[in-house]
Order: C-alpha cells, then structure tokens, then sequence
C-alpha cells in the first residue's frame, strides 16, 4: 500500500516537474521570437518543410474527407427531404471542426513527428550542448524558426483543408448524387457566417502553437523523460509521446475553443 | 604557481541513488594543462558539463575566474562561456551543416564579419587542421579524426581562452591519436589557451599534462605530475595507477624507496 502511495506520489511531482519544464520551454521559445538576429532563411525553410510540403496530404486527406462527408450527409439529410442542406452541412463541418482539426492532425504526423525526432537527436549527440557552448541560443537557433513556421503554415493549410473539402463534398453531393448546385453553394452561403470563420481560424492558431510546442518540446528534453530510454530507442519513445500527447491535446482544446466561443 | 581559474568547492553531484561527485575540492591552473582522468561512469564528461554550467552541482560551489557559475544570470553565464571552447566526445557537429557552415558557426552568429572575411578565415583554420577539399562534406561522410578536427577547428575559431576537451581520442586508432595530440600541441602553442582534458588514454595523454586529477568513487585527488600518482598513500589509487600505467611510472617510487 505505501509503495503504491509513494509511486503515485513519484508520479504526480515527475507530471508537475515537466509541467513547469515545458512551460518554461514556451515562455522560452516565444521570448526568443524576438531575440535578433531574427532566422528569416531557416524560418522559410521550415514553412516550406512544415507547410508547402505538407499539401499534398492535406489535399488528399481533404478531398476524401469532403467526399465523405457529402456522401453521408446526402443519405442523411434524404431521410428528411432536406438534400439541399448538404452544402452548409458539409461547409458548416468543415470549417468549424473538421478543417482545423484534422490540417492539426496531419501536421502532427507529418512534421511534428520530424521536428520532434530531429532535436531530440540533435539533443542526444550533443549539438545542443554545443550550441550552447558556443553561446548560440537554441531557442533562437532551432526552435523559433519551427514555431513561427507552424503558426504561419497551419492556418493556410486549413483554410486550403477547407476549400478542398467543400470541393470534394460538391463532387460527391453535386456531381456523384445529383444534388441540385445552385441549392449546394446557397446552402453554404446562407448558412456560413463569420463567426465560424473565426472560429476555425482561432482553432488552427491555438493547434498550431500546442503541436509545435509539444513536438519540440519533447524532442528538447528526451534526455531526462521518464521511461524514454536512451540513444536511438529514446527519441523514438519521445517522438510517439509527441504525437500522442499533441493529438490528445488538439482534440482536447477542440472542445474548449468550441464550448467557449460558441 | 599559477593562479587558479576554475574552482571546485565542496561540489556534489548525483543522478538518482548515483552518487557521481562527492564533496570535491580542486583548482585547475590558469595556462597550464589539466588531464582529468578515472574509470568509465566515474563522473569525467560531468564535470566538463558542470564546468560550463551545462549541468548543476546538488551542493557547492563552481568558480571560473572567481565567479560561482551556478549563481550567474544568464547574461553573465553567456560571457563567461564565450571564455570556453569544447571538444566534444562525438564531436557534437550539427551534422544537417557543411563543414565549412560548423567551422563558420561561431563567426556568423557571434562576430560582425561577414561574407568574404569568414570565408577567409574558414578556409585559413581549415587549412592548419589539414581539412582543405572537405569544406563541401558533411559530418557523416567524415572519418572520426577527421571529425575531431573539425571540432577542434570549430571550437578554436574565436580563440578561446579555456579549451575543455572531452574524450579527445575515443574510437581513433594509435595513428589518428598521435595527430590529435600533435594538432593539440601545435594549437595551444599557438592560441596559448588553458586546456582541462578528460581522457581514458592512459598514459599517454599524461604526456600532455601539466597536473593529473584522478577521479575515483566521487572522489578527485590531485598530482603535480603523472609520475606522483604511484606514490600516493591511497591503495586505490596506486592499484588504478598499476593497472592503467604500468611499470613505466613506477621508477620514480623505486627511487623514493631506495
């Protein structure tokens, strides 16, 4: 029973530990956007590596996505004679959950796994120590140009998300099914306010800041997580608590920003 | 003697239940060559670290030039380790660069010189470290000396007036060692620097030493010269001397015996 006591006890400071360690990792890291001399070529690589070469899975995962929705909307909203709500149904999903949530998602995957991999490397074979040792801030040096890149790529990419999937729903409601087109596109205008353009707009921002903070974060302190290991297995075991954790995180903040802004 | 410019002052430091330093008092001298040495896990590669405020002591106190570098800002902490040059045991290059880019690293990021005068004095550095028509590789296409080099070359490049080395020949054979230490000899001649190694190459790199630090179980204990160390009143240190050295630095206890 003590030893219980004291395991969950060992494990509840480890969580408050790293609670304050990533916290301090953001204030860190946001702090250092404006520390000069400002990476301006590394942060449009990273936009290219984090944003443009994430499209094409966001095009795809969008489309289908789309696709699917105006496909299971159309048998839906048949059962009701209301076919011709498919639009705002699919624009209305869209753009207040899916879009942000999803483009969050693929991100995780696609580059946020990558970023966390690559410091978490970086950190086991000393190159940030020796950053450090040269007085070069690895805040200002790796991980700034990351997170600008994720805030400026994510919302683009969910608003392309967006527009590709109300295209894919078209193509499986409008052209696929043969719901009416001009009952389609006034579906969404009708139905689409700006309010949930903000809405999603906010959610891709807030997503973007938590999938590169945890990523990197991760990455950053492999060394000292608990049960990560070490070498090759470490980094692996963080990169999958990266992904996880800013997975659950993107979903959890979903239902927030949703509950708070609706 | 000279003046002491790091200063260790009752330091304990442990990892979990690991008890790595245990109440450790030692200078190292100001211009002179400190090899520290012990058996793996016995806490070399942290007292680099603990040096250059990488890691921090659970009790006492760090001094470099005077100061307590646990109790140093980080402005302050930043200045005192522009003091600092290192060579890391894996050489610690940022292996997505260039050569040439993790030579020019510290002068792009911590001098105004610009385009063609840090090409200039890349490709001068490079030159001294033999490394001419490796510019364009990058670290995982080079050997491990030649990695070494690099780093060295790195670590030189804003003349540092304290060079920690961290396991300076690990994984080199016999040949690629010798040029590691002559490449030593050759530039600390020529930068004049104050250089602390942690090596396991025992007894050679005590060729390089001006004073020894054995380390052993958390404990440090200082010689004036490698020859001293069979001489000690420790039994633990005289069979760590035994074992690593050999015969050839008994003489001088055979002397004292007669």
């Amino acid at each position: 029973m003590i030893s219980l006591i004291t395991k969950l006890g060992d494990s509840f400071l480890y969580m408050v530990r790293d609670l304050g360690r990533m916290g301090l990792f953001l204030f860190s890291a946001l702090l250092a956007i404006f520390s000069r001399p400002f990476r301006f070529r590394e942060t449009v690589r990273q936009i290219r590596i984090i944003g443009a070469n994430s499209f094409a899975v966001i095009f795809f995962i969008s489309i289908f996505t789309g696709m699917v929705l105006g496909l299971q909307g159309y048998y839906t909203l048949r059962k009701f004679g209301s076919e011709g709500m498919l639009g705002s149904a699919v624009a209305l999903s869209l753009i207040r959950e899916l879009g942000p949530v999803l483009t969050a998602l693929m991100v995780t995957g696609r580059a946020g796994s990558a970023m966390c991999a690559e410091i978490g490397i970086m950190r086991n074979s000393e190159q940030i120590d020796a950053l450090e040792c040269m007085v070069i801030s690895p805040f200002r040096y790796l991980i700034t140009p990351k997170f600008l890149a994720t805030i400026i790529s994510l919302p683009i990419l969910t608003q392309f998300f967006n527009v590709i999937g109300i295209a894919g729903g078209y193509l499986a409601g409008v052209v696929l099914l043969g719901v009416n087109p001009g009952a389609f596109y006034n579906g969404i205008v009708q139905s689409v306010v700006n309010q949930d353009i903000n809405l999603g707009i906010v959610k891709s921002f807030v997503f973007a800041l938590l999938v590169v903070w945890i990523c990197t974060g991760r990455g950053y302190f492999v060394h000292i997580l608990r049960n990560a290991g070490f070498g090759a297995e470490g980094v692996s075991r963080a990169t999958t608590q990266a992904v996880v954790l800013s997975s659950i995180a993107v979903l959890i903040w979903d239902y927030l920003i949703t509950a708070i802004m609706l | 003697m000279s003046p002491a410019i790091i200063e260790f002052h009752n330091v304990v430091k442990s990892f979990g239940k690991q008890l790595v330093l245990d109440d450790v008092s030692v200078s190292f001298e100001s211009g002179k060559t400190t090899v520290i040495a012990g058996g793996s896990g016995q806490g070399k590669s942290v007292t680099l670290k603990l040096i250059l405020g990488l890691l921090s002591p659970d009790a006492g106190e760090i001094l470099v030039n005077g100061r307590d570098i646990i109790r140093m800002k980080q402005r302050e902490l930043n200045k005192t380790r522009e003091k600092f040059g290192v060579l890391f045991q894996g050489s610690a290059l940022l292996d997505s660069m260039t050569v040439f880019e993790n030579v020019a690293l510290p002068l792009k990021e911590r001098t105004k010189y610009k385009g063609q005068e840090i090409t200039q004095r890349v490709r001068q550095m490079l030159a001294q470290f033999n490394l001419e028509g490796h510019e364009d590789k990058f670290p995982a296409q080079l050997s491990g000396g030649m990695k070494k080099r690099v780093g060295l070359a790195r670590a030189l490049m804003l003349q540092p007036d304290i060079m920690l080395f961290d396991e300076p020949t690990t994984g080199l054979d016999p040949q690629i060692t010798m040029d590691i230490y002559r490449l030593f000899f050759k530039s600390q001649k020529q930068f004049g620097y104050t250089s602390i190694i942690v090596s396991h190459d025992i007894p050679r790199v005590f060729n390089l030493a001006d004073q020894v630090v054995l380390l052993n179980k958390g404990k440090m204990v200082t010689f004036s010269s490698p020859e001293d160390i069979p001489l000690s009143s420790e039994p633990q240190i005289v069979s760590f001397a035994t074992e690593t050295m050999g015969h050839i630095y008994s003489s001088k206890k055979m002397e004292h015996n007669i």
